[in-house]
């Protein structure tokens, strides 16, 4: 493993001109309310899609419309260049979707190997003494973590025991295993300390690497910028910029992300009179290096 | 900054074994076992009996304390797979009841092979339980409300049918019909084992602890119930199929309250309509005592095996030592108190170790 998983090129080295997914004026509608409006993009092979927005900007309502808990209203859904509709989360993953939960549909009780496997167990024998094959699968999935970089001493431990950012790599590492083709990561550093993130992240960029299409959701630009090839900033349910990463710095993309002239607004009514305001996007340059 | 000068020196450190984690020990691992409480509490039962009650040692003593175990165990160990899925069934007592009046009232009207019956038994069995799941699914309420309006509905319906049918309480007898000796050898038989008479259905529990044992610890299915217990939103997300894998586990309790209908009807060739009512909570009782965690997720069918033998112990060894047996609801409730006490102190500490 090189250190420079974390650093992506602007020309990826994966052929990155395969679009696997992708999204034209989709939107979805509550009734009368309109929770995602004209949203587009596409997510390429050996590529990092994020998508960035505030609380309520429609992230979640995108994820669920792609991993299939809901169908969109209106637009198009194209998975390898054909149309689709999904209506349950089944054929969402029969397509290659694999979407990794905040809540990481992981069974705390449970015990690594069984839940790496859960809902794709292996077998052996037939008939009446069909029954599963432990010994494999606990090797399978030693390897797996393994070759994440994960180390676990017992693969008895139950899930519950292990920390967050434990949790999430073996809930990326089982969607790589069986396959996924795109993986979507709902706020995987969310609830992460900085180290534990820098890690998680590593692992995206991992995914990345194995040629996965990824969709980073995500509201910390920060993270994003990271490892990010293309930026989607959702706002209040539509797109409010969607940009390359050449095309953009982190500056940018923080003050577009924190509404940028209203940020800046605010900033000047939040300082005490008499005291220079801090522009926003100073204050940006510093929480970046404190997060590393 | 770039990221390559950090990513690089964390690789190492990853790669290596966790050196705060220490290999557990055996007699920890076995210590964590969902049953060892019970045992514990199973082994100090069967020694403070032996020592106050010498009847109780006797061979004939022990095989009728199997046998009490037994009728109570066939019902736990479904109860304790519905558990481990998360869910409760109240009407799994009177369920029993049920159909047991169904096969021998089905038979008897229309005159039929008692065999008739105790298939339409089983069929109206399997069909409460998977309307107890079905209903569950679909409203997504509680599984204490559905099952507890079910109880009401099939205590209401063995005691309205069978007074209608008969005029009085119980069914009528089925001692000379068709097929009664046929069925009284396989579900209600007494096997003479070195002198000592062995009822069948110890047999049949052990078959269906050991049967449920390898579902749970060995199938695919055995995983879903784990997992549709421990977080079945988490689940359903992973592919496994929540809602048969729940209605099954119902139908499962349906099937084992069939079963014991059926000893019930051919050791005593006539059914009380009112009974088996209370039942369901000595069942649950049997699955708690026996490690199954009340919120899903964690348990094992051999811990519901032992609570129900420390229940038949119980219940004997009050008589054999000559107490009064009304002494025995006290007993049990701070049995019942004691093991999930002993449960989850063990349980924590094999987690801290």
């Amino acid at each position: 493993m090189s250190g420079d998983v974390t650093t992506p090129t602007d020309q990826p080295r994966h052929d990155a001109t395969v679009e696997i997914l992708r999204l034209d004026d989709v939107g979805k509608s509550y009734g009368n309310v309109h929770a995602l409006r004209g949203v587009s993009l596409s997510v390429r092979q050996g590529e990092i899609t994020c998508v960035l927005g505030d609380n309520g900007a429609g992230k979640s309502t995108l994820i669920k419309i792609i991993a299939g808990l809901h169908t969109h209203s209106s637009g198009q859904l194209t998975v390898n260049g054909e149309e689709v509709h999904f209506s349950s989360p089944r054929e969402s993953l029969e397509r290659g979707i694999a979407t990794v939960y905040q809540d990481l549909a992981l069974v705390p009780l449970m015990s690594i190997w069984r839940n790496f496997f859960l809902g794709a167990e292996l077998t052996t024998g037939s008939g009446p003494f069909k029954r599963l094959d432990v010994k494999r699968m606990v090797q399978v999935a030693d390897e797996e973590l393994t070759k994440m970089g994960i180390s676990v001493p017992d693969l008895e431990r139950p899930v519950g025991a292990l920390s967050g950012g434990q949790r999430q790599c073996i809930a990326i590492a089982r969607a790589i295993y069986f396959g996924a083709k795109v993986l979507i990561l709902d706020e995987p550093t969310a609830a992460l300390g900085v180290k534990q993130s820098g890690v998680v992240l590593k692992y995206v960029a991992k995914a990345r690497d194995a040629g996965l299409g990824v969709i980073f959701i995500t509201h910390n630009p920060h993270h994003a910028y990271l490892v990010g090839n293309h930026f989607v900033i959702l706002n209040r349910g539509n797109v409010s910029l969607d940009k390359a990463r050449q095309d953009i710095t982190l500056e940018q993309l923080t003050n577009e992300m924190a509404g940028g002239s209203e940020l800046e607004a605010l900033s000047h009514e939040l300082s005490a009179p008499g005291v220079t305001p801090e522009p926003a996007t100073a204050l940006a340059a510093g929480h970046r290096d404190d997060e590393r | 900054m770039s990221s390559s000068t950090t990513a690089a020196p964390r690789v190492p450190a990853l790669r290596a074994k966790d050196d705060r984690v220490a290999r557990k020990s055996l007699a920890t691992r076995i210590l964590s076992r969902p049953e060892i409480g019970s045992l514990i509490g199973a082994i100090a039962v069967f020694v403070l009996f032996c020592v106050v009650a010498p009847t109780f040692r006797a061979a004939p003593s022990l095989a009728t304390v199997a046998y009490s175990a037994s009728t109570i165990g066939i019902m736990a160990v479904a109860v304790a797979l519905l558990m481990i899925g998360g869910e409760f069934d109240l009407s799994a007592g009177v369920v029993v009841t049920t159909s047991a009046l169904a096969a021998s009232t089905f038979a008897f009207q229309l005159g039929l092979n008692l065999w008739v019956g105790v298939v339409l038994a089983l069929a109206l069995a399997l069909g409460v339980g998977a309307f107890n799941g079905w209903l569950l699914m679909r409203t997504g309420l509680p599984s204490f409300l559905i099952t507890l309006g079910t109880f009401f509905m099939l205590q209401g319906l063995n005691l309205g049918v069978t007074k209608l049918l008969t005029g009085g309480v119980s069914s009528d007898s089925v001692a000379d019909m068709d097929g009664f000796a046929g069925a009284q050898a396989v579900f209600a038989s007494t096997l003479k084992v070195g002198g000592v008479g062995i009822k069948i259905t110890v047999l049949w529990w052990i078959l269906f602890v050991v049967i449920a044992t390898w579902v749970l610890l060995r199938t695919r299915v055995g995983n879903w119930i784990f997992a549709v217990g421990g977080d079945d939103a988490a689940a359903r997300a992973v592919g496994v199929p929540v809602r048969k894998t729940k209605i099954g586990l119902f139908m499962t309790v349906g099937f084992a309250g069939w079963f014991v209908g059926m000893h019930q009807l051919f050791s005593f060739d006539s059914i009380q309509s009112g009974g088996g009512v209370g039942q369901e909570f000595i069942y649950i009782i049997a699955a708690v005592v026996g490690g199954c965690l009340l919120t899903g997720g964690y348990g094992s069918a051999i811990g519901s095996a032992v609570g129900a033998l420390i229940f038949g112990m119980t219940s004997l060894g009050i008589v054999y030592a000559g107490w009064d047996a009304n002494w025995f609801k006290l007993f049990l409730g701070v049995m019942l108190l004691l093991a999930t006490i002993v449960n989850l102190l063990v349980k924590n500490q094999a987690a801290k170790r």
